[in-house]
């Protein structure tokens, strides 16, 4: 029998995996801002978001909200633990989405909102990605209390895996641009993806070698009985995504180079909870630790199995109403 | 920095908490209402066919977006500040409200997010039958968002349905006792009340701008007119709302109706009604009080000689600060009635058929225009407040709620977000100010597509 604790733990996985991806590529975008040559360019990247980006960004408070449902506890021991990072995640997340109404209301001050815009998404991708690398680093625990420093968050491994995540997600964004535009602003994009995703092959390659250093817990699991199956399968499946991914831009395709990032993402993510199992916060932690009692779960469960397949269906919906190019004639505001 | 030397963590810890919260609560308050506003007028649109109507979405649709973004990114600093600064109350807590927030992410969030794209910009391309469900799903997403929150919020101030298991947690036993919890219905009410009223009289406010700079076209009458029949009919509803929540507090928590009422001191034959006056809280009384003799008992008790307990009979370690709520309390009060008032002045400028023309009732409303927001502010200082020393109410202490965080890093995020918001919601409104300080008309450039404007030509 599975339990409810595991069920949760796959829960949040998928809604955070799911933020990753769509908030993903329009961080993305925000990062790529300031490469647009004209201000016409810059509308028509903001366009291609306006209508989903609020949508976007809910799954990173289901991911949050999640966290305090089904496991308080872990949720109680990474604010503290993360704390800057965090805040200034939220800060930066709220440049970057009131630019999306603010810079269609000013012509004046649309510049400053257009640095609010990169310099939010930027940062935002930074934290994330700082507070990934902090995660993996590990998170003391006594009691249930964290057990850190304030600054222990900040480590050059963390800021590695910061810079991947802002690289990773201009990826996202690039390719997203490329099936979403046309003409000059497309062939631009287009130009950035195989640079991008080189640098994004590098950083997943440099933070995958030195994860196993940073607790022994990663080594015995990559380096040792089943888990090797796993050490070799993931760069093997890495690769194969990244040959894709380029004949796609070679064969100048539109939606295969974003559907390749999107694989390429959920490949290291996976890799991510090869990593973890069972821990929710390694080595603290385990899923069942940090768990609800049964009675929290399973109310929350109901209504996650009803509700997440409705959510679900309707944001595709809305994908597909804003589907297809981006018509630069076409102002939403 | 030197201000905040003198705080300890806890006081930090919970003036941020306040401000964010108090900044997020404009936002909801407003776009509760505005988004049933808007869903009324579409579907007024498509049922009469009247253009008015349609310019009215638009122009409101604008100013909602605004709103909506400053809500959005306010509300997931929110879903982070339990966590944050108060993790062991995030902890003990969890169990029982996690769950509850968790499903208005996924029945509310979730739903005002997914229809709003559509609602806002998809109308040509899904036309007017599913435009208009998008609509409605976004107002009725900002409904079920405020019933959750409402909820979490009310169980906080009058739990139930719960067990404290060995860890100390707060564990669910009963879920529809959780969320049906003694005070819920009463607080739910009342706010979305609230938040359609703020929503009417920034409406009416906008509206009576116009009409004083003699711009009285058919939108700006109509909208006048649309949120002078909502001050009518609503504020007597909210006070009765207003009045039912006060007993039912009384009935829970009696030492935040003491504070409300500022009563030191029990009257065991009949309270009187302190109108105004200055709470000593070092002497314990209320100085220069103007007071009516037994009218409190007669609000309270329904009955002139009721006797009615004071916080004497209250341990101090248990009170929650007396002015504070006895202030916020009293302005909630005045601007309710400054509502009634001008809603009363509307419907006898109906009757009399000078709705349009009475200058001073339109100077009266665009003086109230904030006031809602004004009024929810105080009201949720009241409750909250007067919750104090609590977080959860008789249970858990705000200072036993309270993340291992030091001072400085509290102080240091503090000024940050005061920095940002200030700054950044500044702006909106700024901006929100200026989208209302123009007339609501077509949009030219938006409803005339060429080929309309070849028709035109043809015909002239």
């Amino acid at each position: 029998m599975l339990e409810l604790s595991t069920i949760w733990a796959g829960i949040i996985a998928f809604a955070v995996l799911t933020y990753v991806i769509l908030d993903g590529f329009d961080l993305g975008i925000g990062i790529l801002f300031p490469f647009a040559k004209t201000e016409k360019d810059r509308d028509v990247m903001m366009n291609s978001v306006t209508p989903v980006w609020d949508g976007n960004e809910t799954w990173l408070v289901m991911g949050g909200g999640g966290l305090f449902a089904v496991f308080p506890l872990a949720y109680s021991v990474v604010m503290p633990a993360l704390y800057v990072p965090v805040i200034i995640m939220l800060l930066a997340l709220v440049f970057r989405g009131v630019a999306f109404e603010y810079r269609w209301r000013t012509v004046r001050g649309r510049w400053l909102w257009d640095v609010a815009f990169h310099g939010g998404s930027t940062v935002a991708a930074l934290c994330q990605g700082i507070a990934l690398g902090a995660l993996v680093q590990g998170i003391p625990v006594e009691g249930r209390l964290y057990a850190g420093g304030w600054w222990d968050w900040l480590t050059p491994f963390s800021v590695l895996t910061g810079v991947a995540l802002v690289i990773g997600y201009a990826l996202l964004g690039a390719t997203w641009l490329n099936m979403k535009t046309t003409g000059k602003i497309q062939r631009q994009m287009r130009s950035y993806v195989r640079p991008l995703m080189l640098m994004t092959l590098g950083l997943i390659g440099l933070v995958s070698l030195l994860t196993p250093f940073q607790d022994p817990i990663y080594m015995v699991r990559w380096f040792s009985g089943p888990g090797v199956v796993f050490t070799v399968l993931v760069p093997a499946l890495v690769t194969a995504i990244a040959w894709k991914l380029d004949r796609g831009i070679t064969e100048q395709r539109d939606n295969q180079p974003f559907v390749c990032a999107i694989a390429l993402f959920v490949v290291c993510f996976i890799g991510i909870g090869i990593s973890f199992y069972p821990y929710m916060l390694p080595p603290s932690l385990t899923i069942a630790e940090a768990a609800a009692p049964d009675s929290s779960l399973a109310f929350a469960l109901v209504g996650a199995v009803i509700l997440l397949p409705v959510i679900l269906a309707y944001t595709a919906y809305t994908y597909w109403v804003f589907r297809g190019k981006i018509d630069p004639e076409e102002n939403y505001h | 920095m030197n201000l905040l030397a003198n705080f300890d963590a806890e006081t930090l810890a919970r003036i941020q908490f306040a401000f964010t919260v108090s900044f997020h609560i404009i936002f909801p308050a407003f776009s509760i209402g505005l988004a049933s506003f808007l869903a009324v007028l579409n579907g007024l649109w498509l049922w009469r066919k009247d253009k008015a109507y349609l310019n009215l979405f638009n122009y409101w649709k604008k100013i909602f977006a605004v709103g909506f973004a400053m809500g959005v990114v306010s509300g997931i600093v929110m879903s982070y500040q339990f966590g944050t600064n108060w993790s062991t109350f995030s902890d003990t807590a969890g169990p029982v409200i996690g769950p509850l927030m968790a499903y208005e992410v996924m029945t509310a969030f979730f739903l005002e997010a997914g229809f709003l794209g559509i609602m806002l910009f998809g109308r040509e391309r899904v036309g007017p039958g599913l435009h208009m469900m998008a609509t409605a799903m976004v107002a009725l997403g900002t409904l079920i968002s405020a019933t959750w929150i409402l909820s979490v919020n009310s169980w906080m101030q009058t739990p139930a349905g719960f067990d404290v298991n060995e860890l100390g947690q707060f564990i669910p036993v009963d879920w529809w006792s959780i969320v049906f919890n003694p005070s819920f219905p009463y607080r739910l009410t009342h706010m979305v009340l609230a938040a359609y009223l703020t929503t009417a009289f920034v409406v009416a406010g906008v509206a009576a701008w116009h009409l004083l700079r003699r711009n009285r076209t058919a939108e700006v009458t109509r909208m006048f007119s649309m949120a002078m029949w909502m001050a009518v009919l609503v504020t007597p509803l909210q006070i009765v709302a207003g009045d039912l929540h006060g007993l039912n507090t009384l009935e829970h928590q009696p030492q935040k109706v003491m504070a409300m009422e500022g009563h030191f001191d029990s009257h065991p034959e009949g309270a009187p009604l302190i109108l105004f006056g200055i709470p000593n809280e070092d002497e314990k009384r209320v100085d220069y009080a103007i007071e009516i003799p037994k009218l409190s008992s007669l609000i309270l008790k329904h009955d002139l000689n009721a006797p009615l307990d004071g916080l004497d009979t209250i341990p101090d370690d248990e009170e929650p600060p007396v002015a504070i709520v006895f202030y916020s309390f009293r302005i909630m009060l005045a601007i309710g009635f400054a509502m009634l008032g001008v809603g009363l002045w509307s419907l006898v400028q109906r009757v009399r058929g000078r709705l349009k023309e009475d200058r001073w009732l339109h100077r009266a409303s665009v003086l109230l225009a904030p006031s809602g927001f004004v009024a929810v502010l105080a009201g949720w200082i009241t409750t909250e407040v007067g919750r104090q020393p609590y977080t959860v109410y008789g249970l858990m202490r705000t200072s036993d709620s309270l993340s291992q965080v030091d001072a400085p890093a509290v102080a240091a995020s503090l000024i940050a977000f005061i920095v940002v918001y200030f700054a950044v919601f500044g702006a909106g409104t700024f901006y929100m100010l200026r989208l209302m300080g123009k007339p609501p008309v077509e949009d030219f450039q938006k409803t005339q597509k060429p080929i309309e404007i070849f028709t035109l030509a043809e015909a002239a």
